[in-house]
């Protein structure tokens, strides 16, 4: 049972990012009155907000303002820890994950994420590439049709030329940054919908960082990326809109440059200036 | 260190402490070679009351082996076969292995992947409970309890046998086999399970594609101690297995094993004499075959690692 209506066999790509509109199904994401708890602790409040497809969205706020925790809500990762309540509606692509009916296995198949640090399997190279594809397959996959899965993958995150004589090497002996672009080409055989991204940077140096970012570039428009990020200037660099939060409240969200240009509430302001954070 | 490079410039800490610093040291270093020391001393110990046999014309090494006769205390014929002995304790040993692997190991993936955390805390307190209970009562719930459950299921004339041994071995060696391959799991970096689950995969193939591998030398590990409280194993099976010399020709036969032989005979047997020393030799042989396991375990893990 697909989670988003389409059939995943050859899943059309939104071949260009969509033009803003208020029709619901533009939006990549929609959240509605959304609240979450830890236990007893709020660690989001009626955030109500709408992610465009297609583009890259930053999450920005200082530690503990529930940028991850937002992040988190969006495959239902949260949930693998038995005190976090939620409420509110998420939509994802017009269809609201939090609907009795949605299969979280199917859910996460269509909303890939990457982690703050590189964490490959401890398999090969290709084996991390199918995995995906393994876990999601009906009976026994074709060898052609993963060779051609791996081959695919990693090309698109620019892996293959490095990588392509030493497929079955342990993933864990690669570079970091290596490491990271394997953990993202490992949800493209899946053709995800929306690709969550939580400090995927923190743990590479200056070059690491700008080949994550290049290829979030060459990424968007086929997908709908969400980025959480500490740092201030990637957020600028790297996104098309801006997510600001403090405290567990959505302070801001408007187009990057206007964001950091001129921002409307004062909390932004001096966020972005530095006076706390 | 600063206080060696300035001559000039006395330490402010006092003599003292120095003192009992470097003394502690010396303790701990002394612990840790003790290990060496204890193994090495317990080997001469046992090849030294063993080896004088060889020189004993009624004794071949060869009969020793592979020889199924073991009378010793004979006195027209002596024979120091021990193969039926062997035999007895592998069979024993492997079947407690057949049913404590998988349970065990089931019940270690049960208590860390997929059962909440009070019931978890319940569970390993329970756990360590069974191992806590001393052999000889485990002899006894085989030489009562389960002897009378085999004979009235199998039908078999007697309920001491390879597969009353081999389930009572199996339960003693469950919890350790269950707490060891808890912890190995437990040290499975969480991230590679939000990295399984993030990709969709459900619980099961969480661990068999993900923890399994990630997890597999501590694992074998755990089935590895396992094997060797089996092997080592003697008041339980010396009460649960029929102590029989005999090679077992199905599960409802009586066996005898090679740490039961010794715990029954050695205190009959008088100092010096050749029975004495052949049941030392028996030790040696049980301390070969866990040797030969640890160093295979040993080889097998770092080939794993290597891959």
């Amino acid at each position: 049972m697909a989670f988003l209506d389409e059939p995943m066999k050859n899943a059309p790509r939104p071949s260009s990012p969509p033009a803003a509109g208020s029709d619901a199904m533009e939006d990549g994401i929609a959240t509605r009155e959304l609240n979450l708890w830890y236990a007893k602790f709020q660690a989001l409040k009626s955030i109500n907000t709408r992610i465009k497809k297609g583009v890259i969205t930053s999450l920005i706020g200082p530690s503990g303002c529930g940028k991850t925790t937002l992040l988190r809500c969006f495959n239902r990762v949260n949930e693998r820890y038995g005190y976090v309540t939620t409420k509110g509606e998420i939509k994802l692509l017009g269809k609201n994950i939090y609907d009795p009916d949605v299969s979280l296995i199917e859910l996460r198949r269509s909303v890939g994420m990457v982690f703050q640090r590189p964490n490959p399997l401890p398999i090969s190279i290709y084996e991390n590439v199918i995995f995906g594809l393994r876990i999601h397959a009906d009976g026994a996959l074709r060898k052609s049709d993963c060779n051609d899965a791996v081959e695919k993958a990693l090309q698109e995150v620019g892996l293959w030329r490095d990588l392509k004589d030493r497929l079955h090497d342990k993933a864990i002996g690669l570079q970091l940054e290596q490491q990271q672009k394997l953990c993202i080409a490992r949800l493209l055989p899946l053709k995800p919908k929306i690709i969550l991204m939580d400090e995927p940077c923190s743990a590479l140096d200056v070059e690491g960082t700008r080949a994550i970012e290049e290829l979030m570039f060459e990424l968007k428009g086929h997908y709908t990326i969400v980025i959480v990020t500490h740092n201030m200037a990637q957020a600028r660099r790297a996104s098309d809109e801006c997510i600001f939060m403090l405290m567990g409240e959505l302070v801001e969200h408007c187009r990057t440059e206007q964001l950091f240009l001129a921002p409307k509430n004062p909390k932004t302001a001096e966020y972005i200036e530095g006076r706390y954070g | 260190m600063l206080a060696r490079t300035g001559r000039r410039k006395p330490s402010t800490r006092s003599v003292w402490v120095v003192w009992i610093e470097t003394a502690f040291e010396w303790v701990i270093r002394l612990c840790g070679i003790s290990a060496i020391l204890f193994v090495l001393g317990i080997f001469y110990f046992v090849f030294s009351k063993a080896a004088p046999i060889f020189f004993e014309s009624e004794f071949s090494i060869a009969e020793f082996l592979f020889s199924t006769q073991w009378y010793p205390t004979s006195e027209v014929n002596v024979r120091y076969g021990v193969l039926a002995l062997i035999v007895g304790t592998l069979s024993v040993t492997l079947l407690s292995m057949l049913i404590a692997v998988p349970f065990g190991l089931g019940a270690a993936i049960f208590v860390s992947e997929f059962c909440g955390p009070k019931l978890k805390e319940s569970l390993k307190i329970v756990i360590e409970l069974l191992a806590a209970i001393p052999s000889v009562v485990w002899g006894f719930i085989g030489l009562t309890v389960m002897k009378t459950i085999i004979e009235k299921t199998t039908g078999a004339e007697m309920g001491l046998n390879v597969l009353n041994g081999g389930i009572i071995l199996a339960l003693m060696s469950v919890p350790i086999i269950v707490s060891i391959g808890e912890d190995a799991l437990k040290a499975v970096p969480d991230s590679y399970r939000e990295a399984g689950i993030a990709l969709g995969a459900t619980r099961w193939q969480l661990v068999y594609r993900v923890l399994l591998p990630a997890a597999k030398t501590g694992l074998l590990a755990a089935v590895l101690l396992g094997v060797g409280r089996a092997i080592g194993e003697t008041m339980a099976v010396l009460m649960a297995t029929g102590h029989a010399v005999n090679i077992p020709g199905s599960l409802v036969d009586p066996v005898r094993t090679l740490t039961a032989t010794i715990a029954a005979e050695l205190g009959e047997a008088p100092e010096g004499a050749n029975h004495y020393r052949v049941l030392f030799m028996v030790g040696v042989l049980l301390f070969t075959i866990t040797f030969i396991i640890n160093i295979t375990a040993d080889l097998v893990i770092r080939g794993i690692r290597r891959k």
